[in-house]
């Protein structure tokens, strides 16, 4: 009998444990883990932002190999947390999957599209938040030359050089932008060697401001540009203190609002499944201003740039997005 | 046009420099009659260790001493599985790139949390360029200036350790007795266990000069080259070394060649890349990065001369009783 009492009494009081945390959120991170100072700590950071102003707690997973990242969302989903956050585009097999087992499950996927009545796909116009860059970098160049460095050769990429290259020419229509990838396999993500190579090919051309986008890769490429005493331009995460005076700005893409956001639509009610666009509008991309980079970034040099933000939110400025056709008009 | 040549072969010589390490590494072994397909996992452990110690200890030598240390412990793991259990020599060495390639991601992981990358390093924990003498001054001579201030000066120690290492291998293996009985044991170790050497130590100590050489060309890279270490920064150059020691025909003067051409190739299709060339119009980057594996397969089949490789390599030494 008193058995019987107690075991109720457990039951009882994990139901109310249960009520009390309804919301358990959780977050997968993409291979390169928690603390990569790039793309998926934007993600670790906003999801502890809303850990400290909401007092939730929170699970997250650094997948080790390809295999856990499906492991990881069906546990998540079997424990119910609610919702969980998908990190990278190389997740979206996994979550496409998951999903459908879990129809009641929220997902959320950010760098690609699942096109599921329970997943929200987040994507970011990174196009952007380049332009920005790209107008930094023209103002910034004293010989008019500016490169980019891209990492795998993909679509994604050349979105953001495309955007780049609008930015440059439209602060500056004579510049000359030089543009490189660093290959066509997963290895250039990785490939610092390559990166700094590429950096001091387009140095020797003239270059002295280079923007990549490229992962791994690009630590070469800052690394490269702060020998030579030239300016490098990072990339997702404020890379700026890498090379305290040698960074001369970061293009941001705020994975951590998009983390942030899904949490708190979800605590809030508010959640939406479907496509998500985060443009500068948006507050989803931009650059990055801190004490690393303050003497590098003029006042003329900043109020140009905030202008080019303020038309593009309005609407009079329209940055061609590259994966719309393939082709960049710039 | 001179200047842009001064700079491909600039950039040639960086590049070569730990294809020219690790060949030579490859060199040592596989005279010695013990094949390293090892050698892309010796050289990316020795990179991890390299950096991972300079930025702990703040020292760039330290780096090169704990690189050299960890390469050489691996490959005496290969030793033993090659030369004491006489295992399968492919096998063991393919079992060294895997290892290698888990064991730097995950412990760089572990100690860093960086994701498998290690901290930045500071201009004090790298090799820097090394200024040679009247570098400067020479700078504004025509021709001479540029080849001396650019192309020979303002390299890192490393550079200068790697081409010497040619000639120095090239007099160790043609001129010592060392060097005569390393070879003899890649070639027939049953006359030089007549001899009453033992085939065994030699082929440890041959096994060990490999490590030592692929410890500095990882220190090189992560240290010198680039300023830390990332998962999987070696991209495939210990295979290209490997190629080159085949091209090179096992020589060691020929690697150096071999070496510099498969790094100019690398050199020129980078600073190709993008740019159109009159006739052929844009730069065919593809073929031109592909073209050290097209060179060594046209060599193994037999239109550049035959490629012997030593006569024992890949056979475990069995004493008859």
């Amino acid at each position: 009998m008193l058995r019987r009492t107690l075991l109720a009494a457990t039951a009882a009081l994990a139901a109310v444990a249960a009520q009390a945390a309804e919301l358990k959120p959780a977050v997968v991170y993409d291979l390169g883990g928690k603390f990569d100072k790039s793309f998926n700590e934007a993600a670790y950071s906003g999801a502890e932002r809303f850990r400290k102003e909401t007092g939730v707690a929170y699970r997250d997973f650094e997948i080790q190999n390809d295999a856990q990242r499906e492991q990881a969302l069906r546990r998540f989903a079997r424990s119910g947390y609610n919702p969980i956050v998908a990190i990278g585009f190389s997740q979206a097999a996994a979550v496409e999957k998951v999903a459908k087992e879990f129809p009641d499950a929220n997902f959320a996927i950010v760098d690609m599209v699942v096109d599921l009545p329970n997943v929200r796909s987040i994507l970011f116009k990174e196009h952007e938040g380049s332009y920005l860059v790209g107008i930094l970098a023209a103002m910034a160049s004293k010989t008019g030359k500016v490169g980019f460095v891209g990492g795998m050769d993909i679509p994604l990429i050349r979105k953001f050089a495309c955007g780049y290259r609008g930015g440059v020419k439209a602060a500056n229509p004579d510049a000359v932008v030089f543009e490189n990838m660093t290959g066509t396999t997963g290895a250039a993500w990785n490939d610092p060697v390559r990166g700094g190579e590429l950096a001091k090919a387009q140095m020797a051309q003239g270059a002295d401001v280079i923007y990549h986008a490229a992962g791994g890769t690009g630590l070469g490429v800052i690394q490269a540009a702060a020998d030579a005493g030239k300016l490098a331009i990072g990339v997702d995460s404020n890379q700026n203190g890498i090379a305290p005076g040698h960074v001369l700005t970061s293009m941001l893409k705020r994975v951590d609002v998009a983390v942030y956001d899904a949490f708190k639509d979800v605590q809030d009610g508010k959640w939406t499944t479907g496509f998500e666009v985060l443009g500068l509008a948006e507050g989803g991309v931009g650059y990055a201003l801190d004490e690393n980079n303050k003497d590098l970034i003029t006042p003329e040099m900043k109020a140009a740039a905030d202008e080019a933000a303020a038309k593009i939110i309005a609407g009079e400025i329209v940055v061609h997005d590259y994966m719309s056709d393939n082709a960049c008009p710039y | 046009m001179f200047d842009a040549a001064i700079l491909i072969l600039d950039s040639t010589v960086r590049l070569s420099t730990p294809l020219l390490l690790v060949c030579l590494a490859g060199l040592y072994s596989e005279r010695a009659g013990v094949i390293d397909i090892g050698l892309e996992g010796k050289l990316l452990a020795g990179a991890f260790a390299a950096a991972a110690a300079a930025a702990v200890f703040g020292s760039p030598w330290i780096g090169l001493a704990a690189a050299v240390g960890v390469s050489i412990a691996l490959a005496l793991l290969h030793g033993l599985a090659c030369i004491t259990f006489r295992g399968n020599q492919i096998v063991s060495g393919v079992a060294i790139n895997f290892l290698a390639a888990g064991l730097t991601a995950l412990l760089g992981q572990a100690w860093f949390s960086q994701g498998g990358r290690t901290p930045a390093l500071g201009p004090e924990q790298r090799f820097g360029e090394l200024s040679l003498p009247l570098a400067q001054t020479l700078a504004d001579v025509p021709v001479l200036g540029g080849i001396w201030s650019e192309l020979i000066s303002g390299h890192s120690i490393l550079v200068y350790l790697a081409f010497a290492m040619a000639p120095i291998t090239w007099w160790t293996l043609g001129r010592t007795r060392f060097g005569l009985r390393l070879r003899a044991v890649g070639e027939n170790p049953a006359a030089v266990d007549t001899a009453g050497i033992s085939v065994a130590r030699m082929r440890y100590l041959a096994v060990a000069c490999c490590g030592a050489l692929c410890g500095a060309a990882g220190a090189y890279l992560s240290t010198a080259q680039s300023a830390g270490f990332i998962k999987d920064m070696s991209a495939g150059k210990g295979f290209i070394a490997l190629a080159a020691l085949i091209f090179a025909k096992w020589r060691p003067i020929p690697a150096m060649f071999a070496c510099l051409l498969f790094g100019f190739l690398d050199a020129a299709a980078i600073r190709l890349q993008g740019v159109s060339l009159p006739v052929i119009g844009s730069a065919p980057v593809e073929l031109i990065q592909a073209l050290p594996y097209l060179l060594t397969v046209v060599l193994l089949a037999g239109f550049i001369g035959a490629a012997r490789p030593p006569r024992a390599g890949g056979v475990p030494y069995v004493k008859e009783r």
